[in-house]
């Protein structure tokens, strides 16, 4: 089961990602990152992963597979609330030095002043 | 203690797998992020047979035993699909991977991390994965 939101908040698009991204279910996390990179005038997305129970290499491979991309638009990616297990997974492959991880919502907009300063 | 499930090659099955696989560790372990390691690395393998061995055709099934104690756990998957070569799985770099965009790939690389020892074995149109691991309290 993965449920996912989207909404505008001070120029910022953010993606909520809820329950688990698996085999199965990874394609609409795919399709959501695709509407948004294709979007105009998108300059940042962050993504609320605080209710992701679970995430496989199938979700890990979208967000790789966007990294380029959102380089090349000038798109700021910064992924925030991640559970301890979810991080983890994250970490098993070193994907926590390439993609812009935080703690939390406030720390991710900080991040996000910081990368665009 | 031995537990085993049978599920139909379909992709929806993969949490049912999951759910599987942490409610027989649950009695082993209270580590959170050792469980979902665990139930990481057999989403993982299962994926691939049901994806690529079985091509996600639900009159196929895949066999998934759990043998369990204190020390570790050792997984086996077993599939009557398309053999898979393991000597010949070459891991491709994590650049490599970002760099063709491509959105498969790093399953089995995450099954290598997390796990002790990856076995796959085939005799005829048998094929068994092998996965094992000590608890990290033990090790």
């Amino acid at each position: 089961m993965i449920n996912i939101e989207t909404y505008k908040e001070e120029q910022i698009d953010y993606l909520i990602v809820e329950g688990d991204v698996d085999a199965s279910s990874s394609i609409h996390l795919d399709e959501a990152l695709t509407k948004l990179a294709d979007g105009d005038d998108i300059k940042a997305i962050l993504v609320d992963g605080s209710k992701l129970d679970y995430i496989s290499s199938a979700g890990l491979g979208v967000f790789m597979s966007y990294i380029d991309v959102f380089k090349s638009k000038d798109i700021q990616l910064i992924i925030f609330g991640l559970s301890n297990k979810v991080f983890n997974v994250f970490q098993i492959l070193g994907l926590d030095q390439l993609l812009n991880i935080t703690k939390d919502k406030e720390a991710a907009k900080e991040k996000l002043h910081e990368v665009q300063s | 203690m031995k537990f085993n499930l049978k599920v139909y090659c379909e992709k929806t099955r993969l949490k049912e797998i999951r759910d599987f696989v942490s409610d027989k560790l649950q009695s082993y372990t209270t580590d959170e992020v050792e469980i979902n390691q665990l139930v990481l690395a057999v989403d993982e393998v299962c994926a691939n047979l049901i994806i690529h061995s079985n091509a996600c055709n639900a009159q196929e099934s895949i066999n998934l035993e759990v043998l369990v104690n204190d020390d570790g756990v050792t997984f086996e998957i077993t599939d009557n699909g398309v053999e898979f070569d393991f000597s010949k799985y070459q891991e491709p770099t994590i650049e490599q991977v970002v760099r063709e965009k491509r959105k498969g790939g790093i399953g089995l690389m995450l099954v290598n991390r997390i796990m002790d020892k990856v076995e796959f074995l085939s005799q005829k149109n048998s094929n068994k994965c092998i996965l094992y691991k000590t608890f990290s309290r033990n090790s």
